[in-house]
């Protein structure tokens, strides 16, 4: 095969599964801190619990997140070589930083957080917390920047040709505020925190519907509710603002979402659909004129289309590009929908009675996580042919000297090694959820009378 | 050029970078000096201490990788791109070690099987030595240049050149260092019959680096003469590799009357100090082309632009207090004889 596509398979593949455990870890770390905090303002051994349990299927997100992550930062490397001489100016600054600042912070205080309840005093821990917390944050605003600069390059120059070309930085802050880093990064935490949240609602939703550890998950499942509604609803305001910038930055992206060809036409918003790339044509259900509304507020205005690109500064997957949008989109105001009724439900009291609400609860895990997923999907895929927007595409960016061979080499190990951690990890979490958060708080009192 | 007390920025970074991989080869170091040591240790209560000696910090340590390939990627994108493209197989190799060493810390405690247990030593022990190996046979790669031909191409793309006898000496060298690092420091967090054991061990462990060292030496002087060219140039840079046996002189002595805090000291001044010594051998060159040294790839013509470095340069000199502070807490945080309690892997 092909070593630009394989070289983008692997990429695609590597940063997929890695991308299912940093959001965890915001999202949970977010809850963490919560819990520790409360603890430590009223006192009640309850958020304690909580908070140790947490900590334990924090540790396993973070370990695989960090071990799949330090691919990544060398993978750019070993098969994008082009790119990463093209980039390393800009975009290295950017890693460097989320290194120092960010991972630095975290990967320390995750030692005190996970082993240091018997060591230091409790509002030692809780500052760790607080600590771990904040460095995953950092880490994720560092490298959305470096992404949103491939999609709306700024604060740049270009110095040399062909092999040799490479952009150079003329002005850090307009590199780091490029038009969409702000946009992307409210967007991409708000996702990360609602994948964590989601899991604590799923986990503690499964102990109430089997009547265990009842007092202490109703309240986890009430921080958890209240944290998800704040973001899901912030995912709507984030999420539009994202598209405007899309509208004005990235055309072509946007005319994919939609599956808008046309060049100056209104476009519709599809809540489902198909794209015919040959015939040029949707067939779904959809309000005409819709994203011309969105965009412009206006249901006539002239919506910027495919074919005023030429063929080969177009993204080709359009299909592609609408559905993972769309799913994206669908499942953001599903999870509106969930939060707001699961509210409407406490207020009414009945919250933790409706055993089909718990039910629905217990597996929406998984929806947050397919969101994170295909929103990338969708912002990846939708910037193609190129890997720096209207820069450098992606075929001329991949490692010259690297043959099919080593990846398909390299590809294999990968899916070998993460299929393994994968099953390790569902495993390993499951069991601890199994166990329950008593049983982990019973075996400290053993262990510290023995 | 811009200058910083009379020295340009490149060469700058060039330090820096020189100090987070010292920081990573020291600390990591013990890290996987420990794990390459696992399976010499036989009960299954001593190979839980171990792993548990290393679990509050080796993820911190962690991070002088993270930020030292970020450092190389910021500031010498050529050099990044060209090292890793051309050493594609002992980097992929290296990496998946490193995710496998890290399921293995994470999982080996958490079943009381045995298989399950012992399944997981061997990985955790085989990654440690694998990674170790590996970075040192990177290095040796370096040492010897690449075939680079125009636009930083590298043209000896076969799958296993990358395992040649003398990358293998430079991988062997670095694994006795990290487990002579290892054995200390496993002796600093151990007591009763199992620190008896690592004595022993650590013996085991000098023997390995003084005869791999040797060979490797001997074989640079010999074959690759041209790495040596600075030094003929500047006799004073001698001071450093005389300064590095010194250091390493001093472990047995050290280590013999107990005082393990300073053997760990001295082992490390060794490990820095023969970076160092790479490092003088190397500088300005990165890589030097076997094909032409125009080719070559130098610290001037792999840095980023001046602007960038400086911007850089401000991130460490605000970063690195930073970072020493918290490396300086957790450290003190886990000080002393590994006990195990609930939190312990």
């Amino acid at each position: 095969m092909d070593v630009e596509i394989l070289a983008r398979i692997q990429f695609a593949f590597t940063i997929a599964f890695h991308y299912i455990y940093p959001p965890l870890s915001i999202g949970i770390g977010l809850i963490m801190v919560l819990t520790e905090g409360l603890y430590l303002k009223t006192g009640n051994k309850e958020y304690e619990i909580l908070t140790r349990f947490w900590i334990k299927i924090f540790a396993l997100t973070f370990g695989i997140g960090v071990a799949t992550g330090i691919i990544m930062e060398f993978e750019f490397g070993t098969n994008w070589a082009v790119y990463s001489r093209y980039v390393g100016d800009i975009f290295g600054s950017a890693l460097a930083a989320e290194g120092l600042f960010a991972f630095g912070l975290e990967s320390t205080f995750l030692g005190v957080l996970l082993f240091g309840w018997n060591r230091v005093k409790p509002w030692v821990h809780f500052v760790s917390t607080v600590g771990v917390f904040l460095g995953s944050m950092f880490s994720a605003v560092w490298i959305v920047v470096a992404n949103s600069w491939q999609q709306t390059p700024a604060g740049f120059h270009i110095v040399g040709e062909g092999l040799m070309a490479r952009a150079e930085v003329t002005d850090f802050w307009a590199m780091v505020f490029n038009p969409s880093s702000v946009d992307r990064i409210i967007h991409t935490w708000q996702g990360a925190i609602l994948a964590g949240a989601f899991l604590v609602l799923s986990v503690h939703a499964y102990y109430i519907r089997k009547g265990r550890y009842i007092q202490i998950s109703k309240k986890a499942f009430k921080i958890a509710l209240v944290v998800a509604t704040i973001f899901s609803l912030g995912q709507l305001v984030s999420g539009h603002s994202s598209a405007d910038g899309v509208a004005v930055n990235q055309p072509a992206k946007l005319a994919a979402m939609e599956g808008h060809f046309e060049k100056s036409a209104p476009a519709d918003l599809y809540l489902l659909g198909w794209v015919d790339k040959d015939k040029q044509k949707v067939t779904g259900i959809g309000i005409p004129g819709g994203l011309s509304f969105l965009v412009h507020q206006d249901f006539k205005a002239p919506i910027t289309g495919l074919n005023s690109f030429p063929v080969e500064d177009r993204p080709s997957q359009v299909n592609a590009v609408f559905q993972f949008y769309h799913i994206m989109v669908a499942i953001g105001m599903a999870l509106i929908g969930l939060s707001l009724f699961a509210c409407f439900m406490w207020w009414r009291g009945k919250l933790f009675e409706t055993k089909w609400l718990l039910w629905i609860f217990s597996f929406a895990v998984i929806l947050p996580q397919i969101a994170n997923q295909v929103g990338w999907f969708a912002a990846e895929m939708g910037r193609q042919p190129w890997v720096v927007y209207g820069l450098l595409r992606t075929n001329k960016a991949f490692s010259q000297e690297v043959t099919s061979s080593h990846i398909l080499f390299s590809l294999i190990l990968f899916l070998v090694v993460y299929s393994i951690l994968f099953v390790l990890f569902i495993y390993m979490v499951n069991k601890k959820i199994k166990h329950g958060p008593y049983e982990e708080a019973e075996k400290t009192v053993n262990f510290t009378t023995v | 050029m811009e200058y910083f007390l009379g020295v340009d920025y490149p060469t700058l970074w060039y330090l820096v970078i020189g100090l987070l991989f010292s920081g990573y080869a020291i600390l990591e170091g013990f890290d996987f000096g420990a794990g390459a040591w696992h399976l010499f240790l036989r009960k299954d209560l001593s190979r839980r201490i171990a792993i548990n000696a290393i679990a509050p910090v080796w993820d911190a340590n962690q991070v002088w990788l993270v930020i030292g390939g970020g450092a190389l990627f910021a500031g010498f994108p050529v050099m990044y791109a060209t090292m890793l493209s051309a050493m594609y197989v002992p980097f992929m190799l290296f990496l998946m070690f490193n995710v496998l060493r890290a399921a293995a810390i994470k999982f080996r405690s958490a079943e009381e099987m045995l298989w399950w247990r012992k399944t997981w030593d061997y990985v955790y022990s085989i990654s440690s030595i694998m990674i170790s190996f590996l970075l040192g046979v990177v290095l040796g790669n370096i040492l010897q240049g690449f075939a680079l031909g125009p636009n930083y191409a590298y043209q000896g793309g076969m799958f296993f050149s990358f395992l040649n006898p003398y990358a293998i000496m430079v991988g062997l060298t670095t694994l006795s260092l990290f487990m002579t690092q290892g054995a200390i420091y496993l002796l600093l967090k151990t007591e009763g019959k199992l620190h008896v054991r690592l004595t022993f061990l650590l013996k085991k462990g000098m023997l390995f680096f003084i005869i791999s060292f040797g060979i490797t030496t001997l074989y640079t002087l010999v074959f690759i003469p041209e790495v040596t060219e600075n030094f003929r140039e500047n006799p004073l840079y001698f001071v450093v590799p005389i300064i590095s046996f010194l250091a390493v002189a001093n472990v047995p002595r050290l280590a013999s009357k107990k005082r393990y805090m300073l053997a760990l000291v001295f082992s490390s001044l060794t490990m820095a100090f023969l970076l160092i010594l790479v490092a003088l051998q190397l500088y300005p060159t990165l890589l030097i082309s076997t094909i032409d040294p125009k080719y070559s790839v130098t610290i001037y013509n792999a840095a980023s632009s001046q602007k960038s470095l400086g911007i850089m340069l401000t991130i460490v000199v605000i970063g690195t207090p930073l970072l020493a502070a918290y490396f300086i807490f957790l450290y003190r945080t886990f000080n002393g004889k590994v006990k195990l309690d609930d939190t312990s892997y």
